[in-house]
């Protein structure tokens, strides 16, 4: 027996396929739920709701790393699909009346099936063509919610119903707590989901894809289904983070979904880590986190740096495009993988390796 | 018939503004096999460039349009070594988006230094307009076509055969082939980016001219997939092919119906992305496992 574990080795097909592997990881899960409960009761609502747009962006950030980073199928068309999301589920609750689950539900499924038709260029295209493809769907899509008047009335937005179920609507004074609850549950469901999901034959079938498509197809998967399945599965999620942003905001406009949010999207994933799931989490927050830490910084320094707040907008998305070309630069495989090369410093201490 | 004529002279002159920009982005491609999205940023930083001699310096033009190009070429050079250079052979997303990550930095260095405002400036091509086939055509459209065509002519034929441009389509056949024949290749690496950013400069002005120095700019580098992927990724006959095509097919949409044109190229790509991937001039690809 080695004096310190260099690994974890397992020894059975049921170790394998756990979810939760040493008891420091059950640790650290008792703590993270922990920190969660208690986060709603310790901030202010400015931070609380960017707590909750963080929460919205993972659920994205997950799904489109479902399709990028276990399948390798290279999408530049999330924001098309959030839009999709967002309209249909504001389309739904606010002009067909339905209840906002019922029509959130039903948001997740238009998208998931528009996913799977702009997925059948994928079928013939990889890499870089289909990373245009995509480009080419998002401009389409933006297009169409841009210009198809009927959608919003003609007055250039669409109003969504505020979240409410059975005569119960959430209440001004604890708005964004509500939020957290519903947007906490809806993550972690989508989290423990897409976990699970790479423990079944059609999720491995997925990892399968990425590696060698062909040589995947040579033992036996089915091509078809793998990489349509990843469409529309990973589009159900941005469908979902599309409606709860519409209703989360009240308000649906094609500026919230441009290519710059597909941009901001994939920037997640990279710097959290391509192909893990606690990575697009670690990504979305990261990239959330950015914007508003700049601006309190400029806050903070305004009086000795004028500059920086008077540059802000300029500065937040030029802060952006820097933290992942230094990612991809630097560290390809994201936080999460930096995460565990710390992990294993203090574990390995004081040998290298 | 007025407004068709008048369309064609539009579509031919926007169609040969963005073979220029897509002619960089497909140099890029065949030496460094790099798909260089901020191809758009190159234009935005060659246009603001041109415009801070000629305007903020008070240079004449042709000296103006040198020291753009100067600059431009310094920048892509340096793009090349620092940025794209530790990330060859990597994915094809990880050089996707490390450019996508470059043309935000650039983008939002040039609101930095130049604010938000368009900037106008003072006309160099000839104002007026001359009598074709009965339809009013604005002059300086009929000069940037030309202009286009001289870069443009001036681009093939240094490929076709000139001792560099015969390097690099060597070095884009085959990498090791040209390390083996004595070609240096990231010289041409650098040559290739610093070509790129030339036509950017030259693309940049002619729109500066024809409209105004502006953020919009960098638009242009996404209306450059149509073009390269119709013409085909690796020809550069294909690339002025594909921007004329692409240039004529949204003037004509635009005239049947206002705003088209922002989706009508984009629709020809997903057509084309269906039917012949590899596009009109380009080569198929076969993959072994």
């Amino acid at each position: 027996m080695p004096s310190v574990a260099t690994g974890i080795y397992h020894t059975s097909y049921e170790s394998d396929l756990r979810l939760h592997h040493t008891r420091s990881e059950k640790a650290r899960l008792v703590l993270g739920i922990a920190v969660l409960l208690v986060l709603p009761f310790t901030l202010n609502n400015y931070w609380l709701g960017i707590v909750n747009t963080i929460g919205i962006a993972t659920i994205g950030a997950v799904g489109l790393n479902i399709l990028v980073g276990f399948t390798g199928q290279i999408s530049l068309g999330q924001g098309g699909f959030l839009a999709v999301g967002a309209f249909t589920s504001a389309l739904l609750a606010g002009r067909a009346g339905l209840p906002i689950p019922v029509s959130i539900a039903a948001a997740v499924l238009v998208t998931a099936t528009t996913g799977a038709v702009v997925g059948l260029p994928a079928l013939r295209l990889k890499g870089l063509y289909l990373a245009i493809a995509t480009l080419a769907s998002q401009e389409i899509i933006e297009f169409v919610v841009r210009r198809w008047r009927w959608l919003t009335d003609g007055q250039g937005y669409l109003e969504a119903p505020a979240l409410g179920i059975l005569g119960w609507h959430v209440q001004r004074a604890s708005f964004e707590r509500t939020w957290y609850w519903v947007i906490l549950a809806t993550a972690a469901a989508g989290v423990i989901a897409a976990r699970n999901v790479f423990r079944t034959a059609l999720g491995r079938s997925f990892m399968a894809v990425r590696d060698q498509d062909i040589a995947a197809q040579a033992i036996g998967v089915n091509l078809t289904r793998a990489k349509l399945g990843a469409f529309a599965l990973s589009s159900g999620y941005v469908g979902l983070a599309g409606a709860l942003t519409a209703h989360y905001t009240e308000i649906v406009t094609w500026e919230r979904y441009t290519l710059d949010v597909s941009v901001q999207y994939v920037g997640m994933i990279i710097v959290g880590g391509l192909g893990s799931v606690a990575g697009s989490v670690y990504g979305a927050a990261f990239l959330m986190l950015v914007p508003p830490l700049l601006s309190a910084l400029a806050d903070a320094i305004r009086d000795t740096a004028p500059f920086l707040s008077d540059q802000l907008p300029a500065l937040q998305v030029a802060a952006v495009g820097l933290v992942i070309m230094l990612f991809l630069l630097f560290e390809p495989r994201g936080l999460d993988r930096l995460w565990h090369r710390i992990k294993d410093y203090f574990s390995l201490w004081p040998f290298r390796y | 018939m007025t407004q068709f004529i008048q369309l064609t002279i539009y579509g031919l002159a926007n169609g040969a503004i963005l073979a220029l920009a897509a002619l960089g982005f497909v140099l890029i491609y065949k030496a460094t096999s790099v798909i260089n999205f901020a191809q758009g940023e190159l234009l935005l930083v060659g246009a603001y460039a041109f415009y801070s001699a000629f305007v903020l310096l008070h240079l004449p033009v042709i000296l103006a349009v040198v020291v753009g190009a100067i600059i431009a070429a310094a920048l892509g050079v340096a793009i090349e070594r620092l940025v794209l250079r530790p990330l060859v052979g990597e994915d094809p997303i990880s050089v996707i988006m490390v450019t996508i990550g470059l043309s935000a930095v650039l983008k939002a260095l040039v609101q930095i230094v130049y604010g938000t405002t368009p900037r106008e400036m003072p006309k160099v091509l000839p104002r007026g307009s001359v009598e074709l086939w009965g339809a009013a055509v604005p002059m300086d459209r009929l000069v940037a076509i030309g202009v286009a065509s001289v870069v443009l002519a001036g681009f093939s034929a240094f490929f076709r055969w000139s001792r560099h441009g015969v390097a690099m389509r060597a070095v884009a056949d085959d990498q090791q082939a040209a390390l083996v024949q004595g070609i240096s290749v990231t010289r041409i690496f650098a040559l290739a980016w610093a070509m790129a950013a030339v036509s950017a400069v030259v693309g940049g002005a002619l729109i500066a001219d024809i409209a105004e120095v502006s953020q919009n700019l960098a638009g242009f580098g996404l209306i450059v997939f149509p073009v390269v992927i119709l013409g085909g990724l690796d020809s550069v006959s294909g690339t002025i092919i594909g921007g004329v095509v692409i240039g004529l097919v949204s003037q004509y949409a635009e005239g049947v119906s206002p705003g088209a044109s922002q989706v009508v190229p984009y629709a020809v790509l997903v057509l084309i992305l269906l039917v012949r991937p590899y596009g009109l001039f380009g080569q198929p690809r076969i993959e072994r496992v």
